[in-house]
């Protein structure tokens, strides 16, 4: 709990930096209409695909951000020295994570939506899946922030080993919202990211607290 | 069990049985792949579809089948290597992981290639060539990330963790056909049922994939040795092996 409040704090103090992934998913959506043309019609067909893949990438600015600032000076590692267990403070961290950095990106797809013309219904099954979806994001990616926090040179890397492991995600949340355009049921995509979602929370903090042990020695 | 493989936790012990088996694999590998690359091209019957174009399949349907499997078996090294600290299981790991990543290329060339004359296109994006694409981003992505570490133990870990995460991959490239009604042909071999297939095709078809699989482990074991030769170099019993190597070959 003090981790989260901290972290909460500490994110709310650096607000340019904690701006900087929101302005970036802002700005990589509006390219999008200047690109493919404002065309109301392309733009609802490639909406709920564009605006997943720019909350993908702007998960990816923030998350270096996880561990990083902690690993270097140091208190990463008074935080594996101390009784506190690693994998439920790896979880609170990975919390603090979602809600300053992705949290605002979910508050924004209203406006968003918006832009890209997406119908009610659209709207709605696009926002279930990134509420159930972007936590993963957290999650998946904090296993690999854990394991490339010690190398100088993780951010290309981070990169290259998460958006594989995003796609699987990615496929089913913007089935979901094509379903949802088509007035069809997509009830199963959402039960599958769900179970995906389950089945991370359940592992990943080990996995996580596991990769920041391998980076510390 | 545990008694019998113990040893090989040792990379004295490893070598020496690669040493073994590799003219096993090497020998029968290449004769497997010849006979039924021959009775593949050339005896197997015409496709009353797809005419002689099918015949890639003797080589697409193989490296399809082994980058999964060897993706798989990569996995599985780390794992093992993660939960019990078996230094010659991540070395296996990596041995693996670039053999998978050329499998997965041969594999996507040859699919394009089939996909030319019977699709009219070379690429799709059907989830089956998507999800076999990432297969070779996640092969590629443990490799980096392994190359990334200066201390080759701590690589191996943070390279194995990433290998089983990435795992998530194989049961949507095998149901992707499936799930998703596109270009893709549906199974044809591994079903509940028969294989929708005449036997005097498919036969050559199994026999290749053995030789594929075959040829895949002798340079698995060429690596293999590679690897633990480059980690333990300075070890006295590779100095004693490079020694007698050359006493070999100057009495030559």
């Amino acid at each position: 709990m003090a981790i989260l409040k901290r972290d909460l704090a500490l994110a709310y103090r650096q607000r340019a930096e904690l701006m900087q992934p929101m302005l970036f998913f802002i700005l990589v959506i509006s390219l999008f209409p200047l690109a493919v043309g404002p065309e109301p019609k392309t733009l609802q067909l490639i909406g709920p695909g564009v605006i997943w893949v720019a909350a993908i990438l702007s998960s990816l600015l923030g998350l270096e951000r996880l561990f990083r600032d902690d690993f270097q000076d140091g208190s990463l590692e008074q935080l594996m020295l101390s009784s506190t267990s690693l994998p439920a403070a790896a979880l609170v961290k990975v919390l603090a994570h979602w809600l300053t950095s992705i949290f605002p990106l979910i508050i924004l797809s209203p406006l968003l939506a918006l832009f890209l013309h997406l119908s009610e219904p659209m709207y709605w099954a696009l926002l279930k899946t990134l509420l159930l979806g972007t936590p993963l994001l957290s999650l998946i990616g904090g296993i690999a922030v854990g394991l490339t926090v010690g190398l100088n040179r993780g951010g290309v890397l981070l990169a290259l080993l998460l958006l594989p492991v995003f796609i699987p995600l990615l496929i089913f949340a913007t089935s979901a919202v094509e379903s949802a355009a088509m007035q069809l049921q997509y009830s199963a995509q959402l039960a599958i990211i769900g179970a995906m979602f389950l089945f991370s929370l359940a592992l990943a903090p080990f996995a996580i607290a596991y990769a920041l042990r391998v980076s510390q020695t | 069990m545990w008694k019998w493989l113990h040893p090989y936790a040792k990379t004295e012990r490893t070598y020496h049985l690669c040493q073994r088996l590799l003219p096993w694999f090497s020998v029968l590998g290449v004769a497997v792949i010849l006979c039924a690359t021959v009775w593949g091209l050339a005896y197997a019957p015409t496709d009353y579809q797809q005419s002689e174009a099918y015949r890639i399949i003797y080589v697409h349907v193989p490296t399809a089948v082994l980058s999964k499997s060897l993706y798989s078996a990569m996995a599985v090294a780390a794992f093992i290597g993660l939960v019990w600290q078996v230094k010659t299981s991540f070395m296996a790991m990596m041995a693996l992981a670039p053999i998978g990543a050329t499998v997965t290329f041969i594999s996507l060339i040859t699919g394009a290639a089939w996909g030319k004359p019977m699709w009219g296109t070379w690429w799709e994006w059907d989830a089956r060539l998507t999800s076999q694409l990432i297969l070779m981003f996640l092969f590629l992505g443990v490799i980096s990330l392994y190359k990334a570490f200066e201390d080759k133990q701590q690589a191996g870990k943070a390279a194995g963790v990433m290998a089983i995460v990435g795992v998530i991959n194989l049961p949507i490239i095998h149901y992707s056909v499936e799930w998703w009604n596109t270009l893709h042909q549906g199974a044809t071999i591994l079903k509940l049922g028969k294989p929708s297939m005449p036997s005097e095709m498919l036969w050559p078809l199994l026999l290749s994939i053995l030789g594929w699989a075959l040829v895949s482990g002798a340079v698995f074991l060429l690596r293999m040795q590679n690897e633990i030769l480059q980690r333990d170099i300075k070890r006295p019993w590779v100095v004693a092996l490079a020694h007698k190597n050359s006493a070999l070959s100057e009495v030559k």
